[in-house]
């Protein structure tokens, strides 16, 4: 029970921290009125889920009225029809809207809600149609050090120095000491709730590094993105696709005979069936249960970073008819519970990522040694797993 | 185009959300039933919600 | 989904895959594999102490037992020893009397043997020196009396009627 309140306790005092940190970056970047209508915090949440090309800090106008923004320019690596060009964001000078134009190796690129474009050979300004899509430009692919790409490298040292001076410890004492004594117990929960229940005592060993690291990595980037940094690591599609594509990878090379023979061909059912069937369990193993573990993912955090940042909004849409106290305090309010259920989704999303890998894992190295049962026409009786196989 | 957008995102989520609510309500009975089976059903519960979250997720963000 | 797809970094996907599986790598070689096989040795470890502390209370057992039993039989070695040594003692002291008293009678039996040889020695010593001193005796009173023939005859009667009360 005393642990219970402390680890409540260490949570709430890190949700407030996290939460206090929050409201004033973006309070500092909203006060000169720069962002107070709705249509303004819509495009300033909008944009903060997107990746961005600088690390950007917080923005201010100085007495002559200039935006000034602080922050750091990191570099952008394209690859575009003349090859690879490199340069750094601070050139864009913080446009967003495609007004200006770097020249680089021939070719002129734009920078257009986060996205970089390569224009035309022979345009010289973009042009957009009624949606406002670009008519004389087209992305390149985009290898740049990108804030998410900065967001994985620091949480990856982070992990790296982490654990393998964990290891390290292992050396000299059986027991850790220090922060590897918060580490060992996450190790052996990961271990022993997610990959061996759901593997096997017989298999779960080989997974198990994939099944702690991409723990590990989901969980301390949730936390990230709930920093005041501004981190929107795992509501990247790119990343959280990159991530069900590994899952998908490893259970489908990993999956053994039975695996793909009840996924091909399956036993115990009319023959005319089984193509149809094949087809069903093929979608699911290659596109269902990978579209699901990236979704989830990825619109779970978006979600969660779209709700806080409208909460914290309340500030400046609700000054008008709640009054700046009425507005803040209301704003203060839902935006903590909410951080404190985030903090909660930080982990239960990592949770749910891994266990699912596991899950999709263990059935695909799942061993019958039992035959399965069928009833008196020899139809096949399906088990729990099955049903659920055909649900995810 | 966008109504139709929200009223399905509104169907979505009633639909989501009767479904944990069943979830989470059916979890209640059976650890109410048999408290020893807590940690085995909250598991299951988590993974099934997911399941059900991902579905509902996925539908809104193909309807967005 | 149109926004979806347009959000989507082809870039950022490659990046990430290379950044995931180096993460990967290194994690697994630096810090999962020690990490794990430490704390399955260490599992193992406690398990192995476990094993053993129950192992080493059977033997303690065992050892009890054992001392117990050779206590009882140490016991009752004893108890054979001393009561074999009481019969030896008895039979000594039995075996003994027997023999003095063997010894004995042998020696009573040699001493009245001795006596009785003895006896008859002296007896037919006495015998011999009496028939001695008899015949000596008579050639004196002969010489003496065959001087007379009268006095001789009635020696010879005196004579005669005193052995006979030998």
């Amino acid at each position: 029970m005393m642990q219970v309140s402390n680890t409540f306790k260490t949570l709430l005092q890190l949700t407030i921290l996290c939460f206090s940190l929050q409201s004033f970056a973006f309070s500092d970047a909203k006060q000169e009125g720069t962002v107070s209508s709705k249509e303004q915090v819509d495009e300033y949440i909008l944009h903060h889920i997107k990746d961005s090309h600088d690390f950007h800090l917080f923005s201010y106008s100085n007495d002559a009225g200039e935006r000034k923004h602080v922050g750091f320019p990191l570099p952008v690596i394209l690859w575009s029809s003349n090859g690879l060009v490199t340069f750094m964001s601070s050139e864009f000078h913080h446009d967003d809207n495609g007004e200006v134009i770097v020249e680089r190796n021939g070719s002129k690129f734009v920078k257009l809600h986060s996205k970089i474009y390569e224009l035309d050979a022979n345009a010289s300004a973009v042009a957009f149609d009624e949606e406002h899509h670009a008519t004389n430009a087209h992305k390149v692919l985009d290898f740049s050090i990108t804030k998410s790409v900065v967001g994985v490298l620091l949480v990856g040292l982070f992990m790296f120095w982490a654990f393998s001076s964990l290891a390290r410890q292992y050396k000299n004492k059986s027991v850790p000491t220090g922060f590897g004594r918060v580490l060992e117990p996450l190790v052996l929960y990961v271990r022993d709730e997610i990959a061996r229940p759901n593997i096997g005592d017989k298999h779960y060993r080989k997974f198990t590094g994939y099944l702690l690291t991409v723990f590990f990595f989901i969980w301390i980037l949730n936390l990230l993105g709930l920093t005041p940094l501004g981190f929107n690591v795992t509501g990247q599609l790119a990343v959280t696709a990159c991530l069900a594509i590994f899952t998908l990878i490893i259970y489908s090379v990993s999956g053994n005979k039975d695996y793909w023979m009840h996924m091909l061909w399956m036993p115990g059912v009319p023959v005319l069936i089984r193509p149809v069937l094949a087809i069903i369990e093929l979608a699911g193993a290659f596109i269902i249960k990978p579209f699901s573990l990236l979704v989830r993912l990825f619109a779970n955090i978006s979600a969660g970073h779209i709700v806080v940042m409208s909460l914290i909004a309340i500030m400046f849409t609700l000054k008008e008819s709640l009054g700046v106290a009425g507005a803040t305090g209301l704003s203060l309010v839902l935006s903590f519970f909410i951080t404190l259920i985030e903090v909660l989704v930080a982990f239960l999303q990592a949770y749910i990522f891994t266990m699912l890998s596991a899950l999709f894992i263990g059935m695909a190295v799942a061993e019958h040694d039992h035959d399965h049962h069928h009833d008196e026409q020899g139809h096949e009786v399906p088990d729990a797993e099955d049903v659920r196989a055909d649900f995810i | 185009m966008v109504t139709y957008n929200l009223i399905g995102a509104g169907l979505i989520v009633i639909g989501a959300g009767i479904g944990l609510g069943q979830i989470g309500g059916k979890a209640m009975e059976g650890i109410a039933r048999q408290p020893e089976a807590t940690g085995k059903i909250q598991t299951a519960m988590i993974i099934i919600a997911a399941l059900l979250e991902g579905l509902a997720f996925g539908a809104l963000f193909l309807g967005k | 989904m149109d926004t979806l797809l347009n959000d989507f970094s082809p870039g950022l996907f490659i990046v990430q895959t290379i950044l995931l599986l180096g993460l990967i790598f290194l994690l697994v070689k630096f810090a999962w594999k020690p990490i794990l096989t430490s704390l399955n040795e260490r599992e193992e470890g406690i398990q192995g102490a476990l094993e053993a502390a129950e192992n080493a209370r059977k033997e303690m057992q065992n050892l009890q037992a054992d001392n117990d039993k050779l206590l009882k039989e140490a016991r009752a070695e004893r108890e054979a020893m001393l009561k074999e040594a009481r019969e030896i003692k008895d039979k000594m002291i039995a075996d003994s009397k027997e023999q003095a008293k063997v010894e004995g009678d042998k020696m009573l039996k040699q001493a009245q043997a001795a006596i009785e040889s003895e006896k008859k020695a002296a007896v037919a010593d006495i015998k011999s020196q009496v028939a001695n001193l008899s015949v000596d005796i008579a050639e004196k009173v002969i010489k003496d009396q065959l001087a007379d023939k009268s006095k001789q005859l009635k020696l010879v009667d005196d004579l005669l009627g005193d052995i006979k009360l030998n």
